[in-house]
């Protein structure tokens, strides 16, 4: 049983985009906690500034107020500890690298040796399946793999949390299946937590151990909701499950609901 | 069976190969050819003095180039075209970057790079020569000069056009700076960079024969305008011609380092046509 450490602290976190034409808030306030080893979904409708949201929490963007806090300290900036997989793999990866090269570039920076370096880059190809592909370019391969290199990219940098966004998004169903198989099998294998954001309310309830329903713009945490499946998971029989078919639904409505503007905002937002 | 068909395949592909290479080189060299031809028929009916045939102009290139003249006017030319590219490569590459990089700057210098870039090379070389005396350096100023706009404008332009999420991704990743640049900034750069390369080379070739015709004791431009002034005409146009196989070389040689440098971009091209 990993530790039940607060890994990741988010307290009344705000954005505002100023613009000549107007200010945009994209997010409300938004606080929850995630402990270290924990599997967490971020789910919300289109356009509810999910991407905006973990990119303060990258340190990707300044909030405009409010804490994130990893491990005690605030985040002013990107850390050792995080490392994020974003949905655009082609315009993430650099096709002038090869795999290997992808993988190997976020290390040079850390006091490693060349042998050291050289066992992460391919314990992280060989966890993803795609050892035999290291001196191809990003390009040559297909979505669901250039989203691996992506992946194991992430893994070998050997950070505390994995932040996803939307990382499969842009491949095809059967890919995507494998892919969050890949996901579950990582994050059981290696102590690592991972904050996995998506629209895919399907996916976020086969994936999470828990689920954060985000409301529309401005955005706060509508709804935390545990997830009580099973911890080993497969595509046929857990999403066959009877219990699978109640959590999506009710995740499902949370989102109606809050398309819909049903919902209220929670006193300090306000 | 297998080996009937197997030997079947390789007489195919052995009667194919031959026509396959005649074909080959027939496309590219058959116009010029054709020309050349054509040139000598005219030439041995015309009487103008001014338009030899191809043999004389062939005789006079061996009589002209092959020898000491190489070394006296070739070799001295080649050297003030390398030296003019080379410094123009550095010199647009380095600049280019750092203007691209920096917004307040780039904002600064983008009329006036406009206007300079604007300005025909030819008319400074009085003004360098004035400046820097008759000199081999004013020579590859005077390349340089023109040679280098294409290169920093191009690598200005390619450097800002970095992809954000690229540039995200490294940031996310906490990427030193030096490793941003050769990893990110150049390579994301270098498509339009060898593009302005391209360009710089052709410039960089006229502005060296410009500047030879100027004011110099040696070298090719030199040479051809004392044929033309002398009424040399043959040994006028094999100095032409040698322009002419100058230009086409650079644009192997150019051609060759260029597939090796984009061949990741070439590759996703060829990926995205298929």
């Amino acid at each position: 049983m990993p530790d039940r450490r607060t890994l990741l602290r988010v307290e009344h976190l705000r954005k505002v985009y100023e613009s000549a034409t107007g200010n945009v808030e994209a997010i409300g306030d938004i606080s929850f906690t995630m402990d270290a080893g924990e599997l967490v979904c971020i789910v919300g409708p289109s356009g509810c500034g999910k991407t905006t949201l973990l990119k303060c929490l990258a340190g990707l963007l300044r909030p405009t107020s409010g804490v994130v806090e990893m491990d005690g300290s605030p985040v002013t900036g990107p850390s050792p500890a995080m490392a994020v997989v974003f949905q655009e793999y082609g315009r993430s990866l650099y096709p002038w690298l090869t795999v290997r090269g992808n993988v190997e570039l976020p290390l040079r920076h850390k006091k490693l040796s060349r042998a050291a370096r050289a066992k992460l880059v391919v314990d992280a190809l060989e966890a993803v399946g795609l050892a035999h592909a290291a001196r191809s370019h990003p390009w040559q391969l297909s979505g669901g793999m250039q989203q691996r290199v992506a992946i194991a990219r992430a893994i070998a940098y050997q950070p505390d949390v994995l932040i996803m966004d939307e990382p499969f998004a842009a491949v095809d169903a059967q890919t995507r299946a494998d892919l969050e198989d890949l996901v579950r099998e990582l994050h059981a294998s290696r102590t690592i937590s991972v904050l996995f954001v998506t629209h895919d309310i399907d996916e976020s309830v086969y994936l999470g151990q828990r689920v954060l329903v985000l409301s529309t713009s401005p955005t706060w945490v509508q709804e935390d909701l545990a997830i009580d499946l099973p911890p080993e998971r497969d595509q046929i029989t857990t999403r066959a499950l009877p219990r699978f078919t109640q959590l999506r639904t009710h995740v499902y409505d949370q989102i109606q609901r809050a398309k819909r503007g049903q919902t209220v905002a929670p006193r300090s937002a306000r | 069976m297998s080996a009937y068909t197997s030997r079947i395949a390789t007489t195919t592909r052995g009667r194919r190969v031959g026509p396959r290479i005649a074909a080959s080189l027939l496309y590219p060299l058959g116009l010029p050819m054709l020309l050349l031809v054509s040139w000598g028929l005219v030439s041995t009916r015309g009487t103008s003095r001014f338009f030899p045939g191809p043999l004389t102009i062939a005789d006079a290139f061996l009589q002209t180039w092959v020898g000491p003249a190489f070394v006296e006017d070739v070799l001295p030319s080649l050297a003030r075209l390398g030296l003019g590219v080379a410094a123009s490569i550095v010199l647009g590459i380095a600049a280019g970057t750092v203007i691209g990089l920096v917004v307040w700057l780039r904002e600064l210098l983008e009329p006036l790079l406009e206007f300079l870039r604007a300005i025909p090379p030819p008319v400074l070389i009085p003004v360098v020569m004035l400046l820097l005396g008759i000199t081999d350096t004013m020579k590859v100023v005077v390349i340089v000069s023109g040679a280098v706009w294409p290169i920093l404008l191009n690598t200005i332009e390619g450097v800002r056009a970095t992809d954000s999420v690229m540039k995200e991704t490294a940031e996310s990743f906490q990427v030193s700076w030096w490793e941003r640049l050769w990893f990110l900034v150049l390579p994301a750069a270098s498509p339009r960079i060898m593009a302005g390369v391209r360009q710089a080379l052709s410039v960089a070739l006229i502005l060296m024969v410009i500047s030879e015709m100027f004011a110099s004791s040696s070298g090719l431009g030199y040479r051809i305008a004392y044929f033309q002034r002398n009424y040399l005409i043959a040994e006028m146009w094999s100095g032409i011609l040698l322009l002419g196989l100058v230009g086409v070389f650079l644009a192997v040689a150019f051609g060759l380092v260029e597939r090796r440098v984009l061949r990741w971009y070439h590759g996703i091209r060829e990926v995205n046509r298929a």
